[in-house]
């Protein structure tokens, strides 16, 4: 049992990060039907600027302050300079785009940072806590309380503000969304900008337990839009469980079956559920109309 | 049609004037050896065109029977005690037929399901082949025995160009082939109109899956192909990172364009290469000059110039 | 002869009924007209009777046969063919390649032999494709054979539709709005072409806006709203049931029962 519950706290630990990097996708296609696969070099820079800008001696909390706003600038810049410019292409020549924004962020973060592992200091010490029989890092609890604190606070923005509703009612009809006066070019810079920091934040609670180095965003990315698509693209709580769901099965699947096949039970998973639910797990089921 | 018939083998010649003509302004064999990359990856994109291009279905997991391909060059002539070409052969054999069981659930999804579908089966098999290194050497790849035909044995690169180069020519005409076909017009129509396309009679399931096996099949055999022609193999064939550099050469030249996956894999292949000059700047230029082209030129390097033509003529 | 019945369709979306126990049944060689304003339920029953959409309740045969929740394909294979309101057309191939598409089923097909385009493949092409311009002649697109079908009129796409359709040569035609967003020229023509489809035997199932159309050219008329049938008959039966002037044409209709 106590293996069981390590298994699970590692296993939701690395979901949470899953969870908000497909947050982040999720976002953003709400916004603008764009797949961004530059969402995992996010948590990249969250991490590596966190992790340069403290070593620099700025104290830790200023130094991911930072790396959040740069995060956020990135982001911005990403819509402003490669997306917007290529409104109206198809969506795999913007699947494109962003995949060369990676590998542009990833040969950007090479050279003004460089090819090394780094750590960043756990927030709260290394002394494990026992929980339920299983030794837990601090550190798994700031990561799972942020990716909550993140969560609330992205409900409460796109419930309960005005601006917040604009984002929603862009994801629902962007046509009719512009014909009430929302200016939808405001909304998709919101969601990128939003995404980036999310995805910074991420990187940033995740590298004391994980490390960073310049090329951690590909794998990512590839397991938030995997937990994106898992819960149903579009669906921010599909979102937040099939990123939870991804990390667990990971866990699971490493500690009990097999550890060199960790990665292959989340793809299992991911084609066994697409082809009994095409929608993913909370997708919506569309009538095609003609 | 006619005129259509005309520019079609128009292609071909040119095409096969251009792999005839080129050594003739090769410095050295380096150039040989990027060419042969050139010609093989084209060959691997032609045939993922003809998935995406033509059928408009998404693989970004293409990188998958690329992998079985090489391998299966590799492991049957070391493991087996197959002659390299049977290895080929039964390679594209058993991409086939993995891409009509996996073809079958996989694409009935739609875009971004179908894309992350795809990616997990490709995924898979880069796993498999990177974990199971009794059989595959592990991350660290094995070696590929020479291909010997009736006791010739094909080595040098200045061979595989014109092995490659005749292997292009040959996928060329046939994905030219299949444009005038009910085969291919049944792919170009369910690509524009799905629910036209069964109304008027077409099975898209099976048209699909047709479409989904070709280019399995393509890709396998340029696996082997460069396999056999490196010598070696590692699991980065089958990896994710060369099934989005497959769908970029294909977009980035043109989909739907022989020609353009020809120049999309000429742009992917050489650019790194030329780029090596500038070193730790390559991956920045890489992704900077794939943003820009496809800002600009966002239907394809050989549509976009198609059309920049025909309108300065008129 | 009966040729297509639809017995008691019933389809809901999100509990909304949009067709509600409609049935009727169309003879070989019979233009049968179904009307009612816009919302009513004509393109969601097309959608039934071609395999697009799954009825809740209800039959649909064709030929005698029961072809109730077939696929599109498998209805297309026993003879039914349809249009669609809003284009359905191939818009990157070029107007005799959608025709060329449209005659799939009387084709060969044969991975193996497209791939490597054998004489008999290039053999069956041409003759496909003298046939496929006969068809484009019948709706009058034969001079934009070779064009671009993207790069056509609205009211050219709307006959290459028809044009595709026919080159199935189906015994059972579903025609939705055909004259829509056609000006009086093109809709007299395809006021001809409907009667041309019709003396050949086929059965023509017709959706139409245009009133003077409509009366003119059918044999049978049924009246549909918010999903139920109204009436079924003649024209003149139609024209004269006070009940439809009042759905259909709203109260001004029923001064001035001459627009219809
Ligand atoms: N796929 C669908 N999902 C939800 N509602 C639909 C769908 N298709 C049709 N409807 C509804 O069915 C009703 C009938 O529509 P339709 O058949 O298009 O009417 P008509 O063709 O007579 O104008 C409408 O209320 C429409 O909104
Ligand atoms: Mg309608």
């Amino acid at each position: 049992m106590p293996e069981f519950f390590q298994f699970l706290v590692s296993g939701l630990t690395v979901g949470a990060v899953y969870a908000l990097v497909a947050l982040g996708f999720t976002l953003v296609y709400s916004a603008s039907d764009v797949v961004n696969f530059a969402q995992g070099e996010f948590v990249m820079l969250g991490g590596m600027v966190t992790v340069f800008v403290s070593t620099a001696g700025v104290p830790l909390p200023l130094a991911a302050l930072i790396a959040v706003g740069v995060s956020i600038v990135i982001g911005l810049l990403l819509y402003w300079l490669a997306i917007a410019p290529a409104r109206g292409a198809s969506a795999i020549s913007l699947i494109i785009i962003t995949i060369g924004a990676s590998i542009f962020l990833r040969g950007a973060a090479q050279i003004v940072f460089d090819k090394q592992f780094h750590k960043l200091p756990s927030f709260s010490g290394d002394t494990p806590v026992n929980l339920f029989g299983a030794a837990v890092q601090p550190q798994s609890f700031w990561v799972l309380g942020g990716a909550a604190v993140i969560v609330l606070l992205l409900y409460v923005f796109l419930e309960r503000t005005l601006l917040g509703k604009a984002v929603l009612a862009t994801a629902a009809n962007r046509l009719a969304a512009r014909l009430v006066g929302i200016n939808t070019a405001t909304i998709m810079a919101l969601a990128f900008g939003g995404s980036a920091a999310i995805g910074g934040i991420a990187g940033i609670l995740i590298t004391p337990i994980t490390l960073t180095s310049y090329d951690v965003g590909t794998q990512l990315a590839l397991k938030g839009f995997a937990a994106a698509m898992l819960g149903g693209m579009g669906n921010p709580l599909g979102a937040v469980v099939g990123g939870l769901l991804l990390g667990s099965l990971e866990a699971f699947g490493a500690g009990y079956i097999s550890s060199t096949y960790k990665d292959a039970f989340a793809f299992i998973v991911i084609l066994v559920v697409l082809f009994t639910a095409p929608q993913g797990l909370f997708g919506r089921r569309a009538v095609e109309r003609v | 049609m006619l005129a259509r018939l005309s520019q079609r083998y128009g292609v071909l010649i040119a095409l096969a004037a251009i792999i005839a003509l080129l050594p003739l302004v090769f410095p050295s064999t380096y150039y040989y050896r990027v060419a042969s990359l050139v010609w093989v990856s084209a060959f691997a994109a032609i045939g993922l065109n003809i998935l995406m291009g033509k059928a408009g279905q998404v693989s970004l997991g293409h990188a998958g029977f690329f992998g079985i391909g090489a391998y299966a060059a590799a492991i049957g002539p070391a493991h087996l005690g197959l002659p390299s070409l049977a290895a080929l052969v039964v390679g594209a054999g058993f991409s086939a037929l993995l891409a009509y069981l996996v073809g079958r659930p996989i694409l009935r999804l739609r875009g971004h399901y179908l894309a992350i579908a795809t990616l997990g089966f490709g995924a898979l098999v880069a796993l498999v082949i990177t974990t199971e290194s009794h059989w595959t050497g592990g991350p660290d790849g094995m070696p590929v025995a020479k291909l010997s035909l009736f006791g010739w044995r094909a080595g040098g690169s200045g061979t595989w160009y014109w092995i490659a180069g005749g292997l292009l020519l040959g996928g060329a005409w046939i994905a030219f082939n299949l444009d005038e076909t009910p085969t291919g017009r049944a792919f170009r129509a369910l690509h524009d109109s799905e629910i036209a396309a069964r109304v008027t009679g077409i099975d898209v399931n099976r048209f699909k899956l047709q479409a989904f096996v070709i280019a399995a099949v393509y890709a396998s055999l340029a696996g082997s192909a460069l396999a056999m022609m490196n010598g070696f193999v590692n699991p980065d064939q089958a990896g994710f990172l060369h099934s989005i550099e497959l769908v970029t050469m294909v977009v980035l030249g043109g989909l739907g364009s022989v020609v353009g996956s020809i120049v999309g894999a000429a742009v992917l292949i050489m650019l790194p290469q030329f780029l090596t000059v500038f070193q730790e700047y390559e991956n920045l230029l890489l992704g900077f000059i794939i943003i820009v082209s496809m800002i600009f030129m966002r239907e394809g390097i050989v549509p976009t110039a198609r059309r920049l033509i025909s309108r300065g003529r008129a | 002869m009966t040729i297509l019945k639809v017995d008691d369709i019933g389809i809901a979306f999100g509990g909304v009924k949009a067709i509600d126990g409609v049935s009727f049944s169309v003879d070989a060689g019979q233009i049968f007209s179904i009307i009612g304003p816009n919302g009513a339920g004509k393109t969601t029953l097309f959608n039934v009777i071609s395999g697009i959409y799954e009825a809740n309740r209800g039959r649909v045969e064709l030929s005698g046969e029961n072809v109730t929740s077939f696929t599109p394909d498998a209805l297309a294979t026993r003879g039914l063919s349809r249009t669609f309101q809003n284009l359905q057309i191939f818009q990157r191939m070029t107007a005799v390649e959608n025709v060329m598409v449209g005659r799939h089923l009387r084709e060969r097909c044969n991975l193996f032999a497209d791939l490597f385009r054998l004489p008999s493949v290039i053999r069956q092409n041409r003759n496909t494709r003298d046939a496929a311009l006969n068809f484009l002649g019948e709706v009058g697109l034969r001079g934009s054979a070779d064009m671009l079908a993207g790069s056509l009129s609205y009211g050219a796409c709307k006959r290459l539709e028809i044009a595709r359709a026919l080159a199935a040569e189906p015994n059972v035609l579903l025609l939705d709005e055909p004259a829509a967003g056609c000006n009086s020229v093109e809709t007299e023509e395809i006021d001809r072409l409907i009667w041309r489809v019709a003396e050949k035997g086929i059965a023509v199932v017709l959706v139409e806006h245009d009133m003077k159309l409509v009366m003119k050219i059918s044999h049978r008329i049924l009246v549909l709203e918010r999903g139920r049938l109204l009436i079924e008959g003649s024209p003149r039966e139609v024209r004269d049931n006070p009940a439809v002037l009042e759905a259909y044409l709203g109260k001004h209709g029923a001064r001035q029962p001459a627009r219809a």
